[in-house]
């Protein structure tokens, strides 16, 4: 049983976050540098390209990397500081074994066995599936592939899921009913040549500055713009038309979108009659969702949403863009589908200027999520239950198929099975539950309930305290390979150092582990370019097709979109210009969407929305940004928004610490009162642990098909802290900005 | 505009508030740690507006008509430099008088320190390092003719009007057109137009503020 050993505060203090704005000499003049590295950014789906300054072994600055075609220079502040990392105080440079105070550092030799030995001990007693794995789309596309391998080959379990199921994953469940393939449909460099853009959830100003740019120029040629968001984000404030949908009723706005399109003749009817499946049905399912229903649900009034819909209908050209505030709902899939209605009402897809794309967050986003380190996928994203799939990986593999898993459990169900004792070992990478899970009181519950935990990370993320065992990996820019960005282009990591001290990197402890379980024969590789090769055999055939992208061809091309299919094509930055989908029958597929309630809206007694999402000062978890001393100071801790109109009633001030209370659990905060927030909705960025964790909030519920939880919607009470709780408060807010210890030391 | 020195235009509207002009300035080795550029929020809590501000370098800069040791000067590209070192005497003049707020005085290095548009950079063709990084385009670093022709709905403008003083700046801001003159009377700020109770503009922030 993991419980913790030490105090919160002790592990803190030993291993971080601690703040560092250090560069590697101090703020003394740079040492003089050996090498600038062509790389990219860590810190989100646009993998802006960026170069790493490099002397003596050591990320010592960057310098903008203005021929990348993407952002040409341009660089978030995460962007900016990421070179802080690899040198920081807090990297972990040891293997960690538990001891009853605590960890202790062990060789590699002894950290590796206590794993293997782990694993065998469990699966002996408990089958095979009783030892999960869990991964995050940080990793590049060969640490995915190899994920996913591992999982399957060394581990030769079933349950493998992957963090994207925190992420975006309802926004690949629709583009694969709707589209048969899961990818941005257009380049980015679509989005200037459209004359109205339509961003349904998506802060892109804090979540994707780089992409702001494409935005403006289109803006620069005359295009409109419609956000659709409950608060009035710094993209929010310059659109034509905001319409502040309460959360959780995006798919009923949709719909009456639709339904005025059908009243206006504003449809495409050869395209959806020749090139779709389903719009009779579809057409039906919204002849009584007009715009005063919607209004009615959504608080939009009927107007905007008439107006919304005359943008939208009479538009010539159009880029449709969604995030998360769309898809992380017990019906994100829903949504989803009912904003890429819109799109293939209008037969504005395949074309100059006709895009769609959801926004992926996470770094490798895109193609950490198609070379099968989801429970449900093999390489390719081929379906892992589909025997001609399963029959292709078999042969890339040299396995038979019975050596092959089935189907496993998705992430939150993985959390469930080890809360139930199901589950008893897991393999955690890249990923942080703690502050990334929904109801994060119910997750530490399942961690403290697991037998046996393994963390692979570079920092000591709180997950990974309540670790048994704690092997230290490698940051993007110490090893080679390649990403996958939002849009579907190719790009190329260098490692511009090596890991420092003892640590290691990822793809050598997954091969090293994969030995041990004896299974090395399956993973003797000369290198990560080998890794690529074969994870390019593996997807030739599947919808993600990587056959003809050779790392050669990325660095020389600045990037190659998928899918490429041979090494003589060009790639495929716009999708279906033959008016095709990747389904079967080549048609594109609507689906109705109708409209039902999230798992939990307000009442008498927690009577307030609270939604949650990211600031532009962290990524995702904050395991990095919180330990950089720039984005601390602007960011140090999280805050609730609060619409003056609400705070008057509660009667909180501004800077007030306040409680924020849902069926779960409670968080106490600062009120920040803005204007730029639904009076009915709070809004709490989520990139804290802890007593400070948005998910402590949040409700443990699904999306029937994406199995997606629903980060946006939950129902709160807010009521000013008691003088116990804003003690408390000011405690956990102060050691935010703990600066580095003078010197380490085991808990 | 003689030398490789290019225009340097401001877009406030397309700013949002990320910081990484600020985090990116810091990066740059003559004042390592120390960004010479601010964002600030606009109306605090009640839109999310920020502005970026970096030295306007005006023609005839009122930082250097009121330092006493004759230690700010322009150069031939129209540069406003940072205090000369062994001239400044860190009177704080130049910082009360700026009416952008611009420089600041070094307690540990007792000398004004402000943006000098890079020169490291701007002196050898490169763009200035906010400008380069700014992931909307509000720090615009080019030609007048590029900066026209990607942006035709808005007009650069350089004359600014504080009370009486006129003041033209090398820097340039866009506004939409129509507009040629930034008049400002603080007069009207600080009393109200028609002499009502004082009414202070709200402090700018470029912090977090604690909270209570």
């Amino acid at each position: 049983m993991a419980q913790l050993k030490r105090s919160l505060a002790e592990y803190v203090h030993a291993y971080g976050p601690h703040v560092s704005d250090t560069p590697v000499n101090g703020w003394a003049h740079k040492p003089a540098i050996d090498r600038l590295v062509k790389t990219h950014c860590c810190f989100c789906g646009m993998q802006c390209g960026i170069q790493l300054q490099v002397a003596n072994n050591q990320v010592v600055g960057f310098e903008p990397w203005e021929d990348f075609p993407f952002n040409q220079g341009r660089l978030c502040p995460k962007g900016v500081k990421r070179y802080l990392q690899s040198h920081h105080p807090d990297r972990l440079t040891a293997p960690l074994i538990r001891t009853d105070a605590g960890f202790r550092e062990a060789s590699w030799d002894e950290a590796l066995d206590l794993v293997v030995t782990r694993v065998r001990e469990i699966q002996a007693a408990r089958g095979k599936d009783a030892f999960a794995m869990m991964s995050g789309v940080s990793l590049s596309n060969e640490k995915s592939y190899l994920v996913g391998k591992f999982a399957r080959l060394a581990l030769n379990t079933a349950n493998l899921d992957y963090n994207g199921r925190f992420c975006m994953v309802s926004a690949g469940a629709g583009n694969k009913k709707a589209f048969g393939i899961d990818r941005a449909a257009n380049a980015w460099a679509d989005l200037p040549e459209a004359e109205l853009i339509f961003i349904a959830g998506s802060n892109v100003s804090e979540c994707f500055p780089t992409l702001m740019h494409y935005i403006w120029q289109a803006r620069d040629r005359g295009a409109r713009i419609i956000v659709v968001d409950p608060r009035v984000t710094p993209i929010g404030r310059t659109a034509d038309l905001h319409l502040a949908v309460r959360p959780g009723t995006d798919s009923a706005l949709n719909q009456a979108l639709l339904h005025e399109l059908i009243a206006h003749g504003w449809v495409d009817e050869a395209f959806v009659r020749e090139r779709c499946t389903g719009w009779p049905e579809l057409a039906a399912s919204v002849a009584t969702c007009t715009p005063a229903w919607a209004a009615e649900i959504t608080g939009v009034p009927a107007d905007q949403i008439r107006r919304a819909a005359r943008m939208w209908g009479e538009a010539r050209t159009s880029f449709l863009l969604h995030a998360r505030g769309v898809e992380q709902h017990t019906k994100g899939v829903d949504n989803v589908l009912s904003l890429i209605n819109l799109v293939l009402a209008t037969g504005r897809i395949g074309r100059k200027g006709c895009g769609y794309a959801t926004i992926t967050g996470q770094g490798n986003g895109q193609g950490g999520r198609e070379h099968g380190h989801k429970c449900d996928q093999l390489p390719g994203n081929r379906d892992i239950e589909n025997p001609a799939h399963r029959a292709h990986i078999c042969r890339v593999w040299g396995i038979a198929d019975d050596e092959l898993p089935h189907k496993g459990k998705t992430a939150v169900e993985l959390f469930e099975a080890m809360h139930g004792g199901e589950i008893a070992g897991l393999i955690n990478i890249c990923c942080n539950p703690m502050v990334s899970h929904p109801d994060t009181n119910f997750a530490r519950a399942a961690l403290e309930r697991l037998p046996f935990l393994c963390v692979i990370d570079f920092f000591m993320s709180e997950t990974a305290r309540y670790a048994d065992v704690v092997l230290p990996g490698s940051l993007q820019e110490e090893e080679e390979g390649t990403t996958t960005t939002a849009e579907g282009r190719v790009v190329r990591i260098r490692a511009a150092v090596s890991p420092p001290g003892g640590a290691k990197r990822d793809t050598d402890i997954l091969l090293e582990l994969a030995r041990r379980l004896g299974r090395g024969d399956k993973f003797a590789y000369a290198d990560n370019e080998a890794i690529f090769n074969e994870l390019r055999r593996a997807s030739a055939g599947g919808t993600a097709d990587y056959a003809g992208i050779t790392w050669q061809r990325v660095e020389r091309e600045m990037g190659v979109f998928w899918p490429c299919p041979r090494e003589d094509h060009p790639g495929t930055p716009r999708l279906f210009e033959d008016l095709r989908s990747y389904h079967a029958d080549g048609a594109f597929h609507l689906h109705a969407t109708p409209y039902r309630p999230s798992a939990e809206v307000p009442d008498a007694e927690y009577p307030i929305y609270l939604t949650s999402g990211r600031s532009v000062f962290h990524y995702l978890s904050g395991t990095q940004t919180r330990r950089i001393k720039f984005l601390v100071d602007k960011s140090p801790g999280p805050q609730c928004e609060i619409h003056p109109a609400l705070a008057a009633r509660l009667g909180l001030v501004d800077r007030q610490l306040a409680t924020v209370e849902t069926r779960r659990g409670t968080l106490t905060v600062p009120v920040a009162i803005v204007e730029s927030i639904r009076p009915d909705t709070v809004f709490v960025p989520y990139h804290w642990p802890e007593a400070l964790a948005a998910n402590q909030l949040t409700v443990h519920a699904l999306d029937p098909v994406s199995k997606m939880p629903e980060f946006k919607v939950a129902a709160c009470r807010i009521r000013a802290a008691t003088p116990d709780g804003a003690a408390r408060a000011r405690a956990l807010f102060a050691e935010l900005r703990l600066e580095p210890a003078a010197s380490g030391g085991a808990a | 505009m003689s030398g490789p020195f290019l225009q340097f235009t401001v877009d406030p509207q397309r700013c949002i508030g990320c910081r990484a002009c600020e985090a990116a300035c810091a990066e740059c080795d003559t004042h390592r740690g120390t960004p010479m550029i601010h964002v600030d929020f606009v109306e605090p809590g009640v839109s999310p507006q920020t502005s970026p501000t970096v030295c306007m370098h005006c023609e005839n800069p009122t930082c250097a008509s009121v330092c006493p040791a004759d230690a700010i000067k322009v150069d031939e590209h129209g540069i406003v430099h940072a205090s000369l070192k062994p001239r400044c005497i860190a009177c704080n003049n130049c910082e009360l008088a700026c009416p952008f707020g611009v420089p600041k005085i070094s307690i540990a290095l007792a000398q004004m320190q402000k943006c000098d548009m890079c020169f490291d950079r701007t002196s050898v063709g490169k763009r200035p390092m906010c400008a380069t990084v700014c992931p909307t385009g509000a720090l615009f670093y080019g030609t007048s003719e590029e900066l026209h022709a990607r942006r035709p709905h808005g007009t650069p403008i350089n004359l600014w009007r504080f009370g009486a003083q006129e003041i033209r700046t090398r820097v340039r801001v866009m506004v939409p057109a129509g507009v040629d003159v930034l008049a400002l009377d603080v007069a009207e700020i600080v009393d109200g137009e028609t002499g009502g109770e004082p009414t202070a503009a709200p402090a700018p922030t470029t912090q977090p503020r604690e909270f209570l």
